[in-house]
């Protein structure tokens, strides 16, 4: 108990900021920026095991983020039948011809000693590849993004429950990171940051551009939802009692008849929304506990002993017959799959997947900030990470203008620095940022909640 | 002459943006290749310090206009980089100072000095945005054009024009100048030579009488020269978002790296492998074949062999195609 009062300390006052906002500014913008926590708090999770666990630096967050939501549109937006009608047997063949290409590449990878030849001979198959992969698609594609361009346009998914699609997003992201660790592992720690970045940036190019299979930039809006309908709440007889119940001592101060039922109405519209959004909370906090339980498990067992040991000195690791490649590229996939699942449930809370909102500022670099600010290497700093940094990230603004109103209560209304200083005031959160982390990085380097290693 | 059209057509649509996009990226790469040669560690902050120049650039430029200073045909901003290359240097070594000299001297790995780098990048990118805002914006005046496409074909009487912009020759002399002078100075006074024995064996270095702050001091100030310039530079030719710059150091890192980070000839020549491979991969040939081929043999498609939004993408597969073949840059930079 008393070796884990920081943490219990640390989360309290989390949860009383929560709580905070909740009795201040209302309770459905501290509902959702409790879900967005948990959200981030997968992600860091993500990058925790990646970066704690093994040292390895991972700046492609962005794309397997991405990849997890593409996975949330695949699964549960139903197929459209017209388009498979007008193009899905090209773009099937094509798969055929990816999947020919991969595996005579393999072939001679396989059966061919590594010569100049084989290399151009391969660049040969890519590029004859690209060129007739790209003649039978045109075709397909274009039939498939004539097809009712406004509302779909793409093939759809499989009309699955958009649950699937966590899982889903995990092997979507995973396949990804799979292929990057094996072109990028080799590199050294910063060669990695960036090559990993970048691979993020075409990633998401592609699932910009490909509006046959994601729509692009025209959004794919409407998604499937785990969680009940406000508007069908707001009619449904349990629920109306329930709210009536909650709100009883009010509703009883109130003596007119039909200003009552205003209230309540009015009740019940708010309710319905935080219901929701409750639900949602229940289903991510179930994701994170299974996370959490998981991650702590892996820690503390032999195979975590093993990732430190590779992480702290990879050379001795190497000597004692630990195979380092084979291992960070297995806790690469790890981490990137979990990262994969957060972006898959933050498309299913929003109910919509818009490729454009992806930027490495938001998705990449904040991330990272979660997870020094956080500890990394331990997974209850991570999470609290995830929670801290997202709050701020949100509550930044209001606090910057409370700040400005105060050191500026001399001015007048009209003044020019004062008004240019409002204007700008969503900006003060990039500032809040970089400071915490310089200064959590000069004063605290392992962060709020350092790794501590317990030898059980 | 329909030869002539056609390579007055690839000279147009091709090799002046490639030259020009070429000379801004060459700036900011040779930047990060000094940072990572002699302060080793990849700096992640280098779009944003390229924003924080232009816009300190853009506000002289804007305090020269309200007092009716001007350069006639040339944009007045050209008055006012020097004075904000002054207002960078400061920034530079104030930023180094009080974040990056901490973990020099205590020798921290240089992932830790990019984790670091990016808590730069956001209080810059933060600054900036108080300052300037979020938005577009234009700060060119002057002559836009030294020959207009209509002139030229009235002139030569092809079908074709060849525009140029003031701004893109200004790039191209400007980046000409200033490379041959780094050059110059890394390669023959004795301050550069200093520096590049810094880069390659820092110990080594130290021990005959090189002093690293001064080698530090000078680095940063070189970066804030490139920085400023690279960045005014490219917000003359197209404008200035500093959403635009933060996007610009991924290209910019690719260049670095495809020259051979630490090798500053190489990431030059980066610069212009990089814009020229994602201009000629994204452009549509379809009329430069209607000029060169017979009427019969025409095509019929856009003769692209990538769409235009793949432009980034192109660069970064050239990257990644590099590092797996050749980790150490073209040019043969440090090796990973």
């Amino acid at each position: 108990m008393r070796k884990n009062l920081n943490v219990i300390l640390a989360y309290s006052i989390m949860m009383g900021l929560i709580i905070l906002v909740g009795i201040f500014q209302s309770w459905n913008v501290a509902l959702s920026i409790f879900n967005l926590c948990l959200i981030s708090a997968v992600m860091t999770m993500g990058a925790n095991i990646q970066w704690g666990y093994a040292g390895l630096i991972n700046f492609g967050i962005m794309g397997y983020a991405a990849l997890g939501g593409l996975a949330a549109v695949l699964i549960s937006v139903d197929p459209v039948q017209e388009a498979w009608r007008a193009g899905g047997f090209d773009i099937l063949m094509c798969l055929w011809l990816i999947i020919v290409m991969v595996l005579a590449i393999r072939f001679i990878l396989k059966n061919f000693e590594k010569s100049k030849f084989r290399t151009y001979g391969i660049a040969a198959i890519i590029v004859a590849g690209i060129v007739i992969i790209r003649i039978t698609a045109e075709p397909g594609i274009e039939a498939i993004e004539s097809v009712n361009p406004a509302k779909t346009g793409f093939l759809g998914g499989f009309g699955l429950p958009i649950i699937f699609s966590w899982i889903v997003g995990a092997f979507f992201a995973g396949g990804l990171a799979f292929i990057v660790g094996k072109v990028a592992l080799g590199l050294r720690a910063d060669y990695l940051a960036i090559a990993t970045l970048l691979i993020s940036e075409i990633v998401i190019a592609i699932i910009k551009h490909e509006d046959w299979l994601t729509r692009g930039v025209k959004n794919v809006i409407g998604l499937k939802r785990p969680a009940p309908y406000e508007v069908n709440l707001q009619t449904t007889e349990w629920f109306i009692n329930l709210v009536e119940k909650f709100n009883s001592g009010k509703l009883a101060l109130i003596s007119n008849l039909a200003d009552r039922q205003a209230a309540l109405n009015q009740m019940v519209i708010e309710g319905s929304s935080i219901f929701v959004k409750l639900c949602y909370s229940g289903l991510f906090l179930v994701v994170v506990i299974i996370l959490l339980i998981l991650t702590q498990k892996a820690l503390y067992s032999p195979w975590g002993r093993m990732m430190r040991a590779i992480r702290d000195n990879e050379e001795a690791a190497n000597a004692m017959g630990k195979n380092v490649v084979k291992q960070h590229l297995l806790i690469f996939i790890l981490g990137s799959a979990i990262v994969g699942i957060a972006g898959a449930m933050l498309v299913t809370q929003d109910g919509l997947f818009t490729p454009g909102s992806y930027r490495p500022m938001r998705y990449t670099f904040l991330i990272w900030v979660m997870v020094i600010v956080g500890g990394s290497g331990n997974n209850f700093g991570a999470i609290l990470g995830g929670f801290v940094v997202w709050f701020l990230w949100i509550e930044a603004a209001p606090i910057a203008l409370f700040l400005i109103n105060f050191f500026t209560a001399g001015m007048s209304d009209t003044h020019v620095l004062k008004i240019h200083l409002i204007e700008s005031v969503p900006y003060f959160r990039y500032l809040m940022m970089g400071l915490g982390l310089l200064l959590i990085m000069r004063y605290r380097p392992k962060g709020i909640l350092p790794e501590k290693i317990e030898i059980k | 002459m329909d030869f002539l059209n056609a390579i007055i057509l690839l000279l147009n649509y091709i090799f002046v943006p490639a030259l020009t996009y070429g000379s801004q990226l060459a700036l900011g790469a040779i930047f990060v290749t000094l940072i990572y040669g002699i302060l080793r560690f990849a700096n992640f902050a280098t779009g944003d310090m390229m924003s924080f120049g232009t816009m300190v650039t853009i506000l002289f430029t804007w305090y020269f206009q309200s007092i009716g200073i001007s350069l006639g045909v040339l944009p007045t901003a050209l008055i006012a980089i020097p004075f904000a290359i002054l207002f960078m240097i400061i920034y530079m070594l104030f930023i180094d100072k009080f974040v990056f000299k901490y973990y020099r001297v205590s020798k921290s790995p240089p992932v830790q000095l990019a984790m670091v780098s990016i808590g730069v990048m956001f209080v810059t990118q933060a600054v900036v945005r108080i300052i300037i805002g979020p938005s577009d914006r234009r700060f060119f005046d002057g002559e836009k054009f030294i020959i207009k496409a209509r002139e030229f074909k009235e002139m030569t009487g092809l079908n074709e024009g060849l525009a140029l912009k003031s701004t893109q020759v200004i790039t191209i002399f400007v980046t000409i100048v200033l490379v041959s002078l780094l050059f110059w100075f890394l390669n023959k006074t004795k301050t550069g030579k200093s520096m590049k024995a810094y880069s390659d064996n820092e110990d080594l270095a130290l021990l005959s009488g090189i002093d690293p702050k001064r080698i530090v001091m000078i680095t940063w100030i070189i970066a804030g020269i490139l920085a400023t310039i690279g960045g005014a530079l490219y917000g003359l030719d197209k404008s200035f978002k500093p959403f635009t710059y933060f996007n610009n150091m991924l290209p910019i890192f690719a260049a670095a790296i495809v020259g051979g980070i630490g090798n500053p000839f190489g990431a030059f020549l980066g610069g212009y492998v990089i814009a020229f491979s994602e201009i000629f991969l994204t452009y549509a040939y379809k009329k430069f074949f209607m000029y060169v081929l017979p009427e019969s043999m025409e095509p019929d498609s856009l003769v692209q062999l990538l769409s235009t939004d793949y432009k980034f993408a192109v660069s970064f597969s050239i990257l990644v195609i590099v590092l797996l073949y050749r980790p150490s840059g073209i040019f043969k930079g440090k090796v990973l």
